[in-house]
């Protein structure tokens, strides 16, 4: 999903070293929901050479027909401000949100980062002790089982989500399934 | 931007079947031609067309010529284009033009058949998925499912064409919709919500603008193909602004036409082929005033060494062209005529016009122009071909005339040498670099002003692209000039062949060219072929008197290379000259590091 290369733009003309460091931002894209507009957004981080670190799309006013789409992306702040002008250009799209830039200016380092998992473990015996033991202490809940399995259903920055897969893995992990980011700003502020 | 409703007839919901409701739709919009090409897919809509007469349908011989000639339309006339085709190939042939008019921000209406909505997805003779195909090259496109929602959609589709930054719709229509009946709605004057585009530029940024023009001791305007977008009253604002402030002023090849080429603070095109004063003025200026253009490769050459001193104004209505290649000190999003309207305005009431203090940055561009860069060596035996499109300006330049090119070197040395005096002349594939644009959009320009001379300026390799569409223009009774600078070579191929690769000519060579005389007279129009210098003059006004389609194969010299030129991956300050360009200079003109580059 995510291209390689990081050219801030189409142009041939940049040889010049980008001296900027890419950072990694979190926006939120309140689009009209209607068909293809998924493909519009994607096909604009691949057509322009831009990356999708994380994608998460879900309708979230259904009256008024238009959803959220929110996207972790990769760049030099040249480059993010030219994907969220680019975003801005597509014509669903109602407004582009960078919450990580929005997050500094109300002196946080990042927005509000949620995401979640099921994570399916096997096993007998001390093994599966183990891992309901370490579920609870990463407050993962028991959503199904029976004595040879558990599915754990488990939220949270990624970075914890991360740190209890790699738990579970000696102890008889069978497959995973997270979602992507679901991001908002603290505070009373909409976006 | 006029959108082309200039009737909003108030009219009852009105029950009728989709095809009706598209030819409706269109008149409801100011549509008077439509250029198009039939086919199983839609059948119906073309059945509405033969039964009335208000809007005229031109048909083409293929796809890609449709949509060049409404490209070529809308460019003449400031309307959108609107071109019709059916499903599958008849899309996939449209999808050359509608990138080209995304590139060059030009308002095209593309209406494609599709298959009935029971077989979309079944892989059914000529279907495409062509809202999959179309949505990287349109601004926006539609698959139309409900025959409820097609008018408004199509009323949408002009809409957003024609507003903001301009550029090319699809809208899909499966073929059960075409016969579906359902109520048609007239033009919606309210907007979708989402699509809103800022046209009034911020004063604040217009005021700081102003300020730093004032104080500028050698500023240049840059304009672009945005002030012609905006429309006449642009170009007049850009020539009040030009007057008032004194500043000097050069065009993209797409903003041509703007500000008159007989202006006397017209410095010539800018860019790779642009003239060495224009060049020169864009890299030592301290402040540059971009106005509806977007600093493209081929204006900026290396951008690390672009306008290194200079702090730039950009006005442009996409806020994803500010700060995109080049940094802007002050941005100004909004439509190019709004913005100007409120510069020229502050400029009366507040800067004080010393127009000595641009005295010395005059003289300085006077050292430059005397560089006299467009310079060739004439010839008596052979037509070189700077001199053929100087005797074509010289002999036409008193008519109605429009231009339409070709892309190449023809392309570089009409831009250079062709003058213009106003905007939406001069008609010519500027981003995409479309071979073949210039004949069917004579076609569409012609079909648009009837009684106009408009002539394509050709290449002989470009024109063999589009060459069938000389039969729609017989048929159309659109006496388009296809002049042809006929080199026998892809002329900018050979000649970055001879930069780029030891002159090694790899397929760059036509060895098998048509007579174009004979095929002119197969397609009942009228051939001249003109060998000579001496002959040329006659041969042009002979072109000019014929009231048919004319094809005239100009033999000029086969290897003029096109020159001046900022060969790729150097700035604006290491122009090749034509007096410097050795056969040497020629082959070490471009680094390793240049030649990876287009």
């Amino acid at each position: 999903m995510n291209a390689q290369h990081l050219q801030p733009t189409g142009s041939a003309y940049f040889i010049a070293k980008e001296t900027e460091r890419p950072e990694n931002h979190t926006l939120s894209v309140l689009v009209d929901n209607e068909p293809g507009v998924l493909a519009r957004v994607i096909g604009l981080f691949s057509g322009r050479g831009y990356n999708i670190e994380s994608l998460t799309v879900s309708e979230t006013e259904h009256e008024k027909h238009l959803s959220r789409i929110t996207i972790v992306t990769r760049g030099t702040p040249h480059v993010l401000e030219q994907i969220k002008h680019q975003l801005e250009r597509i014509v669903p799209v109602h407004r582009v949100v960078d919450l990580t830039v929005r997050s500094h200016e109300f002196g946080q380092e990042r927005p509000l980062e949620r995401e979640l998992a099921l994570v399916k473990v096997a096993g007998t015996g001390e093994a599966r002790v183990e891992a309901l033991r370490l579920a609870d202490a990463f407050r993962a809940s028991v959503i199904d089982a029976n004595t040879e399995h558990f599915i754990f259903e488990i939220t949270g920055k990624g970075s914890k989500l991360d740190q209890f897969i790699a738990i579970m893995k000696p102890l008889g992990l069978v497959e995973i399934c997270r979602t992507g980011v679901a991001a908002m700003n603290r505070g009373p502020q909409g976006m | 931007m006029s959108n082309g409703q200039s009737e909003r007839r108030e009219m009852p919901r009105t029950e009728m079947t989709g095809a009706e409701m598209v030819v409706q739709a269109l008149k409801d919009n100011g549509v008077k031609h439509v250029f198009g090409y039939p086919g199983g897919a839609v059948l119906p809509i073309y059945d509405e067309i033969f039964q009335q007469d208000e809007v005229e349908h031109i048909l083409v011989r293929h796809e890609q010529g449709a949509g060049h000639a409404a490209e070529g339309y809308a460019r003449s006339t400031g309307k959108a284009g609107v071109m019709l085709v059916t499903s599958g190939p008849g899309a996939t042939n449209a999808v050359t033009p509608l990138q080209d008019a995304l590139m060059d921000s030009i308002p095209l209406v593309c209406l494609t058949g599709q298959v009935p909505t029971s077989l979309i997805g079944s892989d059914a003779f000529q279907e495409c998925d062509t809202v999959g195909i179309t949505r990287p090259c349109t601004k926006h496109n539609w698959l139309v499912k409900d025959v409820n929602e097609l008018a408004a959609t199509i009323h949408e589709a002009f809409h957003v064409a024609t507003t903001g930054r301009p550029g090319p719709v699809v809208v899909d229509i499966p073929k059960d919709v075409q016969f579906a009946r359902g109520f048609y709605v007239s033009p919606q004057i309210a907007p979708r919500t989402s699509y809103q585009p800022k046209v009034q530029g911020d004063l604040d940024k217009i005021k700081a603008a102003v300020e730093l023009m004032a104080s500028a001791k050698k500023p240049i305007i840059y304009s672009g193909g945005g002030v012609i977008n905006s429309g006449a009253e642009a170009s007049h604002l850009l020539r009040e602004l030009v007057d008032l402030t004194g500043f000097p002023i050069t065009s993209t090849l797409m903003g041509l036409g703007a500000y008159p080429a007989s202006g006397k603070n017209w410095m010539g095109m800018l860019g790779m082929h642009g003239t060495y004063e224009a060049n020169m003025a864009m890299h030592d200026c301290d402040v540059m005033i971009c106005i509806g253009a977007r600093f493209d490769d081929r204006i900026t050459g290396r951008l690390t060494a672009f306008s290194p001193n200079s702090k730039k104004i950009h006005i442009d209505i996409d806020p994803s062209s500010i700060n995109k290649n080049v940094h802007t000190e002050v941005p100004i999003i909004g439509d190019v005529g709004r913005v100007l309207e409120d510069m020229v305005r502050l400029w009366r009431a507040t800067a004080k016009a010393d127009k000595k203090v641009l005295y010395p940055w005059w003289e300085q561009i006077a050292k430059w122009r005397a560089r006299d860069s467009l310079a060739y060596k004439m010839n008596n035996d052979v037509i070189m071909p700077q001199y053929a499109i100087q005797r074509l300006y010289e002999l036409t330049k008193g008519m109605d005339t429009y231009i339409t090119t070709e892309v190449g070197q023809h392309q570089m040395w009409a831009a250079q040498h062709y003058h213009f005096e106003k905007p939406n002349r001069w008609m010519t594939s500027g981003g995409l670099g479309t071979m073949g644009y210039g004949l069917p959009a004579a076609l569409g320009v012609q079909i648009a002003h009837p009684d106009a001379l408009v002539i394509d300026i050709a290449g002989d390799a470009s024109v063999q692209m589009t060459m069938q569409e000389m039969s729609a223009a017989v048929q159309h009774d659109a006496p388009i000039k296809i002049f042809i600078l006929n080199n026998q070579y892809m002329g900018m191929v050979r000649q970055w062949q001879q930069l780029l690769h030891g002159n090694r000519l790899s397929h760059s060579y036509t060895e098998a060219m048509p007579d174009f005389v004979k095929l002119a007279e197969a397609y009942g129009g009228h051939g001249i072929r003109c060998e000579k210098p001496d002959e040329l003059d006659d041969a042009i006004k002979e072109m000019i008197a014929v009231k048919k389609p004319v094809l005239f194969d100009c033999r000029v010299a086969t290897l003029a290379n096109c020159f001046p030129m900022i060969p790729s991956g150097k700035a604006h300050n290491e122009m090749l000259l034509p007096d410097e360009a050795t056969d040497e200079a020629v082959a070490n003109a471009i680094d390793a590091k240049g030649r990876e580059l287009v």
